[in-house]
């Protein structure tokens, strides 16, 4: 039989109803009216910025919300104390140039005040949660927006759009609200808080092309670049006083770029000629890794380790 | 492949415990290459390490650690995926009795549903549920996949039998007519590629259709409803910002404000932070009215004659998702687009209450009026929520059902 029998090939090409949204348009239009439903229910809400790029869309999307008003939420950074330098400064020069108040919570301040101890391998992002919680509870903050996108990683799969947590900050699985149309039920009592995740319905490829259509600025390390690192397992580390290199490990001088900006301990660089956004977006829609499985080592820690560090109030 | 030129489908699965849904889904995502490398290496480390010789594909979706110890899926989990034709938001829902209120989550906003059987078991009491909230929650396209055919020596008789008695439920139901996929989701058979072992099967593959399936993108058309989220102000301008739910907006339209009855016209519309002379669904924006009126969160502008009906008395079907009982007599929170008013439940079609994942009719007296739309004509301006006052828990969805209350001109 000829190829062209095939039942595939009969079938026309659907044209795009006349005043349909591109997919872009549609997820940012979702992503407003998340912003705005927040506004309307809620009495302190905050921002959970990292300076990564979710965050960073996630500022963007929030200031077109609120436009020409300026955003009524205010900024948390979980500080984590190894902090890549490039984005700190991004993080400052933000909140400067849109005149947000920005919240730290400092993993630094914990440890130097005997409340958290250094874990043997340096890593400090599961030390996050402590200080997070505790700053929202001291700040009563009654809403805290992160950036976690459902196709990051299959606990956050799971994750609702409007996500209840109690007065301990812990998420139960299997007892979240059914969320059902866009009526997403924000109400709770005294002392718990909920998590809202706008970007849930993106993936990292949205996150990318929405940069390269709006032209937002991003922290240089996004980008290929000469940077000293050495390999731990399996991933391109960056050198510093969080404890790395150890004996055996040897730095060397590679062009590198990052996928995801976290605790400098556990993110990982990857090998990349990529210098602009297009050749950003060309390197990710071809990979065959995930973002999280090339670039982070605490996701590999267990099976569950995203659950249940969600679980205990990590966002 | 870019953004602009493909649509989306939004897409729910249902099915019994062990019909094999996690593994559709996981082959779904597996023959479309949607699973990147490191995560299929994952799948092959746990099922090694369990004694198993080829992947569990389960495990690409069950990602909680209580579904993965039980071997079921506990709660609603988002899939994307995407091929040269269109982009997938998958829905995958679990099919355990008491999870029902999470594949109601899952079909609210699905434009397709997935129902699974296994074709040594046929149609079973789960089956017809999942086609009755699919009916009641008005999924438009309907897909019957009867799996393990494997199981059945690919026997064409065997599918016949069930696609046989499905539709005669779905008869009853009122379901607009589905579409019968025979599929092995272990083998791979009429998942993505045609089977070879089912050659009287003549119609696509399972993926095939999911990617020419008719989408309704477009409700510019329909009459505007734009519920107003926030008022900005600034500069002492008032910007009533909303997401248009359905139809279309232009500067200069005469416009009605429900509940109060105020009408004014449109001076100004913004296309986040961009100047629009005329705006469409499903698109968020802001407003700027020509009158000061007494506009706030809540209240429903609309265009044109055809205006959403005023009332205080809701009729609707509804599922109720709560483990505590509804009973007639109790105090509610009516939650209607972004409106939210105090409600008792009159009336439960004579039941004296509904138990956690009943389908039923209900009857509200609501505190203040809600500008309504049948369910039939709006999936977002016909739908509510009931709210526990107490808790805050989501307790009932329902589904506005204007004709059943006939009073309203």
């Amino acid at each position: 039989m000829p190829e062209q029998a095939l039942p595939q090939q009969a079938l026309p090409q659907r044209a795009l109803p006349r005043h349909a949204l591109s997919h872009l348009d549609a997820l940012e239009s979702e992503a407003v009216h998340i912003f705005r439903e927040v506004a309307g229910e809620f009495e302190r809400p905050v921002i959970l910025f990292s300076g990564g790029k979710d965050s960073i869309v996630m500022l963007h999307l929030a200031l077109k919300a609120f436009a020409p008003a300026p955003v009524p939420f205010s900024l948390l950074h979980v500080d984590t104390g190894h902090n890549f330098p490039e984005v700190l400064e991004y993080r400052d020069h933000v909140v400067a140039a849109h005149g947000l108040r920005l919240h730290v919570a400092s993993v630094q301040d914990y440890i130097d005040r005997g409340v958290l101890r250094e874990r043997p391998d340096g890593t400090r992002n599961p030390l996050q949660t402590v200080p997070l919680t505790e700053k929202i509870q001291a700040e009563r903050f009654d809403a805290v927006f992160g950036g976690g996108r459902r196709d990051e990683e299959k606990a956050r799969a799971k994750e609702r759009v409007f996500s209840l947590r109690d007065e301990f900050s812990q998420w139960d699985p299997r007892r979240q609200r059914p969320e059902l149309w866009n009526l997403y039920n924000g109400r709770h009592a005294a002392g718990e808080h909920v998590r809202v995740f706008p970007l849930s319905n993106w993936t990292e490829l949205d996150v990318w092309q929405y940069i390269a259509r709006e032209g937002i600025e991003l922290p240089e390390i996004y980008f290929a670049h000469e940077r000293e690192v050495f390999q731990r397992a399996g991933m391109w580390l960056t050198a510093g006083e969080w404890g790395g290199p150890k004996d055996g490990e040897t730095i060397e001088k590679r062009q590198v770029r990052y996928r995801t900006v976290g605790d400098m301990s556990c993110t990982g660089a990857v090998d990349s000629d990529a210098v602009t956004l297009d050749q950003v977006i060309a390197e990710i829609a071809a990979s065959r890794l995930t973002e999280r499985g090339a670039t982070r080592a605490d996701d590999k820690m267990s099976e569950a380790a995203m659950e249940d560090r969600k679980r205990e109030g990590y966002f | 492949m870019t953004s602009t030129t493909v649509d989306t489908l939004r897409f729910a699965t249902a099915g019994s415990v062990d019909d094999g849904k996690s593994t559709l889904v996981g082959r779904l995502l597996h023959d479309s290459k949607s699973v990147l490398t490191d995560q299929l290496e994952a799948v092959e480390r746990v099922s090694q390490s369990r004694g198993q010789d080829t992947p569990d594909l389960a495990l690409l979706t069950d990602g909680l650690r209580a579904e993965r110890e039980q071997g079921i899926t506990i709660d609603v989990a988002y899939r994307y995926f995407a091929t040269a034709r269109r982009r997938f938001i998958l829905a995958d829902t679990p099919g355990h009795v008491q999870y029902t209120r999470n594949m109601v989550t899952g079909a609210s906003t699905a434009e397709l549903a997935i129902i699974l059987v296994d074709a040594r078991n046929g149609v079973v009491e789960q089956t017809r549920r999942h086609a009755a909230i699919a009916a009641l929650l008005r999924v438009p396209h309907i897909v019957l996949a009867v799996n393990k055919m494997d199981l059945v020596g690919y026997e064409e008789k065997e599918f016949e039998r069930i696609v046989e008695d499905f539709a005669g439920h779905a008869a009853e139901l009122d379901l607009p007519g589905f579409t019968p996929i025979p599929v092995s989701a272990l083998a791979g058979d009429n998942v993505v590629d045609r089977s070879t072992r089912m050659d009287w099967y003549e119609c696509p593959a399972l993926l095939r259709h999911l990617e020419s399936v008719p989408v309704g993108g477009d409700r510019s058309g329909e009459p505007a409803r734009f519920p107003v989220q926030y008022v900005i102000r600034h500069a002492e301008i008032r910007y009533y910002a909303g997401q248009l739910v359905s139809g279309s907006l232009r500067v200069g339209d005469r416009v009605t404000v429900h509940p109060s009855g105020e009408t004014s016209a449109i001076t100004g519309i913004d296309v986040l932070g961009e100047d629009a002379r005329e705006a469409y669904a499903p698109q968020s924006l802001t407003l700027r009215l020509a009158d000061q009126r007494d506009v706030s969160r809540g209240d429903m502008i609309t265009t044109g004659a055809d205006v959403p009906s005023l009332t205080r008395d809701v009729r609707a079907a509804v599922c109720h998702l709560a483990d505590r009982p509804l009973r007639v007599g109790d105090r509610v929170l009516v939650r209607h687009t972004t409106r939210t008013v105090k409600a008792i439940v009159k009336d439960l079609a004579g039941a004296a209450e509904l138990s956690a994942n009943d389908l039923g009719r209900i009857t509200l007296r609501t505190a203040e009026p809600l500008a309504l739309d049948d369910y039939a004509d709006s999936r977002r301006t016909g739908a509510f929520i009931l709210v526990d006052p107490a808790d805050g828990a989501t307790l009932t969805a329902g589904m506005v059902d204007l004709e059943e209350a006939g009073s309203h001109a």
